[in-house]
């Protein structure tokens, strides 16, 4: 369970969270939508420490996130990054293994190579791919990548920070049916970032629509076209009139 | 009123950079000492600041030996002291052109390229990625670079020193007649032991300027192409400014004091 509590945070003038309360309940599939420069990146560096709240208290399982050890803490996550992240000086197959080749949750080379090929098997690449480059790679192959890294050490938490951006509507929706599967079969909990509302459909347990740094409605997938809020409604919809301001 | 507060603010911003450095330089050298070590990029750094800058150390310490010759000996036959080119070419690329040189070749090859990798990798997330995945930016992109720098400039720098002096001896010998037994004779018993660690401890100092200049503006690059092409021109001014600015102290130090 992860417990967002009162986060505040600002750069200078730009108040980007103002009391940010979100709960991700354990082996769920949390979907946090809404507008550009709203925060929800921001939201997700604050739980990894990659960004420190200006106020408020992150809770991972009943322990304080910013509070003890922090290998150990990381350990437990994985996260699919917008661009991918994929390092280039490295090959495929090292990205993949990354955590494995280094750290607490070292293996043996071989081992570690073995299971960053099972994991691009995993995510429908072929082991051809495992020695090239990332830059020989296509966008969709490197998001695949970049979620091959994400899962290669098993975490019990994953978060994917606009899986689908750049990608076709065909390799959208098979990174989609990845992320879900993944999860699944996996147990983790998971906390996706996207303005896609088709991955939102495919992906989500429960949503939840930030907007001027607090979440405006959150619920079950299921419940979100009945929801009555009139943010998540202009925004399912893609409205330019409503309670958003829409710069023209 | 105007023009002093424009001033006292460009001064406050100025040592506001300085201290952000120093005390990058402070945490960077206490993670030296601290595991874990990251051995592949340790190597990997080495290779390219070391090995791969050979070549422009060679070719720069050669044509700045030669001409170095060629000044002395011009300057010289003023006052009839032509005689005296082993010796000023010896001290002068030993003591300040050599580690000047490579110094400043460091600043432009490697400087530039650790800047704009470590920039490019902090736009496109690369070293929060890093840090999801365990692994501490400062230990596994700064450290072995600056480790590196460390240990392997002083040893261009000797290189550089020794062609250098090669390149004067070889525009000596050829075309301003001295002969090449006396002038090798002359230049080793000119020099001194302290000529040659000043040049080393001038290399250690020039070396980690250089590489953590780069890393520090790399690591605070701003965001696109535009925040990595600034983070490398600063970084490349900065190092090629704190090596000469070193320079003058350590010679202060060595020769003068």
């Amino acid at each position: 369970m992860i417990e967002m509590t009162d986060i505040h945070k600002s750069f200078g003038s730009n108040h980007v969270l103002q009391g940010l309360n979100l709960s991700i309940p354990k082996s769920t599939s949390m979907v946090i939508i809404g507008g550009s420069g709203t925060g929800k990146s921001i939201a997700l560096k604050c739980i990894l420490g990659l960004v420190t709240p200006d106020s408020g208290t992150i809770t991972v399982d009943g322990k304080d996130a910013s509070k003890g050890d922090r290998d150990a803490f990381l350990a437990r996550f994985g996260m699919l990054f917008q661009g991918g992240a994929l390092f280039d000086s490295l090959p495929v197959w090292q990205n993949v293994a990354f955590r494995l080749l280094r750290g607490s949750l070292k293996r043996p080379h071989d081992e570690a190579r073995e299971i960053a090929i099972e994991k691009l098997r995993r995510v429908g690449l072929k082991p051809d791919v495992a020695d090239r480059l990332p830059a020989e790679l296509s966008g969709g192959m490197q998001k695949r990548v970049g979620l091959a890294r994400a899962i290669a050490a098993e975490p019990e938490i994953i978060f994917f920070d606009e899986p689908t951006t750049g990608l076709d509507p065909i390799m959208s929706g098979v990174i989609n049916e990845l992320i879900r599967e993944i999860v699944v079969e996996m147990g983790a909990t998971a906390m996706t970032i996207t303005h896609d509302m088709t991955s939102v459909r495919a992906i989500a347990d429960n949503i939840a629509m930030l907007h001027e740094g607090v979440i405006q409605w959150t619920g079950p997938v299921a419940e979100m076209d009945q929801s009555g809020n009139p943010y998540l409604d202009q925004f399912i919809q893609g409205k330019a009139e409503g309670p958003i301001e829409a710069v023209r | 009123m105007k023009p002093i507060a424009l001033l006292g603010r460009t001064v406050l911003a100025a040592l506001a950079v300085i201290g952000r450095i120093a005390l990058f330089a402070v945490d960077a050298v206490s993670h030296i000492l601290r595991p874990p070590f990251y051995g592949r990029e340790f190597l990997s750094a080495l290779m390219n600041i070391g090995w791969l800058s050979l070549p422009v150390v060679g070719l720069t310490a050669v044509f700045t030996g030669g001409a170095l010759a060629l000044q002395i000996y011009a300057g010289g036959s003023r006052f009839n002291a032509e005689a005296v080119v082993p010796q000023i070419v010896a001290v002068g690329m030993v003591r300040e052109l050599g580690p000047v040189m490579v110094g400043l070749m460091i600043a432009a090859r490697v400087t530039s390229s650790i800047a704009a990798e470590i920039g490019t990798m902090k736009v496109t997330e690369q070293i929060d990625a890093l840090v999801t995945l365990s692994t501490h930016p400062m230990k596994y992109l700064t450290v072995p670079r600056v480790l590196a720098g460390l240990i392997v400039v002083p040893l261009l720098v000797a290189v550089g020193d020794v062609i250098g002096v090669f390149g004067g001896y070889a525009v000596a010998t050829g075309t301003l007649g001295f002969n090449p037994a006396a002038y090798i004779r002359n230049t080793v018993d000119f020099l001194e032991p302290l000529d040659v660690i000043s040049s080393l401890t001038k290399g250690a100092f020039f070396g980690f300027a250089a590489t953590l200049m780069g890393c520090y503006h790399g690591m605070h690059s701003g965001r696109g192409a535009m925040g990595v092409g600034r983070a490398t021109k600063t970084a490349v001014e900065g190092a090629a400014v704190l090596i000469l600015a070193a320079n003058f102290v350590l010679t202060g130090v060595f020769f003068t004091l």
